[in-house]
């Protein structure tokens, strides 16, 4: 019976992303183009047709000089658990081909690439652009193409595609707790590439209901919030900072509203629903 | 009088010409029949010998059980054909008398070249098979899904779908699920979804199984 246990225990796959130490250097992305095969275009100054599966994103606090301050923002997908914690993400629930599903026993959003027809409803319904579409078939280097990596399929033409928190790593390193008759995967095992890329460890990967796992004390900081929490989508990405300016950029506030106010009012409102 | 005659001749041609209409719809099923159980498989898949024919049972014989040639690696990952280097470590000089042995040494072991067998269980790229998972998390045998190779005194022939390279023994040798399939169970996404539903009470997420 031990067998069926190993697939009942619920996890939440999530990270923590600390803006305080992020230097804008971008490794996170390089690392992602080469462990997900994602391919580049010729023009990758055009924002519009880049693919990417985590962007770094860069906001400054609108002062002139000397008091302008700049933060850079990474941003995979947030993997949200939806409004009731049930899967009901944005993406999932308008896709009309089940090309995306909600992993109930990870958190983890899937993407399907030889299911999507690329109708692109998961596109307008991501609220935070974590989805990209392919307008043509990748192309790559004829020497490159011996580096893609084996355990990410390439997507074609046609299919939208979207950080996935390296699931073939979660699947590798559950190979290797099959073989040693563990039910449990051990946190390091798992690691996304663009948090073991992170030259100043910015960002910390692991489950947030375990409490043994860095990201489950991190994540209930004080510092800690999420991007466009107002929208009630739960992701699974939680952002640190302790400057006031970032935190307001995260979200659509008026003017003397207070982010802090805000988490706590929705968590309110969400217990007496 | 002459009208009701009328009416009786246009009945009966009406009534032969109903039995010439079933005849030739019954040719034409029986023609289709013929084409898609018969012709049309042999037109769709191509036939590949592969490179080197060897028993499976001799092998069986001297070494024990699958495990001996396709074997885990320490990181969870499952071996799959053979290397090179493993073969060597018993054939690198002639053990037997065999010509396929003589040949195998000839045109790999001494060029140093790998194999290029083709695999009848090849998945589509988009798929993730855990051998472990299956393996070793809920104790299947090799022959579920396999067959019985290990009996096998001779390698079999690999058929190819000539529009999608895969091999068929993903499609499977039969369209209707009857019996017991001589090469082992059909390996489409349906079935993988039917044995997990049976046995997990849940045919899975997407990502179980996909990349």
């Amino acid at each position: 019976m031990t067998k069926q246990e190993q697939h009942t225990s619920t996890k939440r796959y999530g990270m923590v992303i600390d803006l305080d130490r992020c230097t804008g250097c971008g490794a996170c992305m390089v690392a992602c183009y080469a462990e997900n095969n994602v391919p580049f275009s010729k023009d990758e100054s055009d924002k519009m047709l880049t693919l990417n599966w985590i962007r770094v994103f860069k906001v400054d606090n609108g002062k002139p000089f000397p008091d302008t301050e700049i933060c850079y923002i990474p941003k995979p997908c947030m993997q949200c658990d939806g409004e009731h914690m049930d899967g009901h993400s944005p993406c999932v629930s308008v896709c009309p081909a089940v090309a995306t599903d909600y992993d109930h026993l990870t958190g983890i959003v899937s993407q399907i690439y030889t299911r999507c027809f690329g109708c692109r409803y998961c596109m307008a319904a991501c609220p935070y652009h974590a989805r990209k579409f392919n307008w043509w078939d990748p192309v790559w280097p004829a020497e490159m193409e011996k580096y893609l990596n084996p355990d990410v399929s390439v997507r074609m033409r046609g299919v939208v595609e979207k950080c996935s928190f390296c699931y073939h790593r979660y699947q590798k390193a559950r190979n290797k707790a099959y073989l040693e008759g563990r039910d449990e995967v051990y946190e390091d095992e798992y690691q996304p590439a663009c948090v073991e890329a992170c030259p100043t460890k910015a960002i910390t990967f692991g489950d947030l209901l375990n409490p043994e796992h860095q990201v489950y004390k991190l994540s209930k900081s004080r510092k800690a919030f999420r991007l466009l929490e107002k929208l009630n989508t739960n992701p699974k990405v939680y952002y640190m900072t302790s400057k006031k300016w970032v935190r307001r950029k995260t979200d659509n506030y008026i003017e003397n509203e207070s982010p802090g106010e805000t988490r706590n009012s929705s968590k309110t409102q969400k217990a007496s629903h | 009088m002459s009208t009701q005659s009328d009416n009786q001749t246009a009945s009966a041609v009406n009534r032969s010409s109903g039995w010439v209409i079933f005849v030739f719809f019954l040719i034409g099923l029986i023609a289709s029949m013929i084409t898609g159980w018969t012709a049309f498989p042999k037109l769709l898949y191509s036939t590949k010998e592969q490179p080197i024919d060897f028993s499976h049972k001799v092998h069986i014989e001297q070494l024990g059980d699958c495990r001996a040639c396709h074997f885990f690696r320490d990181d969870g990952s499952f071996s799959g054909a053979p290397s090179l280097d493993e073969c060597k470590d018993c054939h690198m000089y002639p053990m037997t008398g065999n010509p396929n042995e003589q040949k195998f040494i000839e045109e790999y072991i001494e060029k140093d070249k790998e194999v290029p067998w083709l695999n009848y269980a090849e998945q589509p790229p988009c798929v993730f098979f855990s051998h472990a998972a299956h393996v070793k998390g809920s104790d299947m045998q090799c022959e579920t899904c396999h067959g019985d190779m290990g009996h096998s005194d001779s390698l079999r022939e690999y058929q190819e779908n000539r529009i999608t390279g895969y091999s068929r023994d993903i499609w499977g040798y039969s369209m209707l699920p009857i019996g017991e399939a001589e090469h082992g169970p059909r390996q489409k996404m349906n079935d993988c979804a039917a044995c997990h539903l049976k046995k997990t009470g849940s045919k899975g997420d997407c990502f179980q199984c996909h990349k």
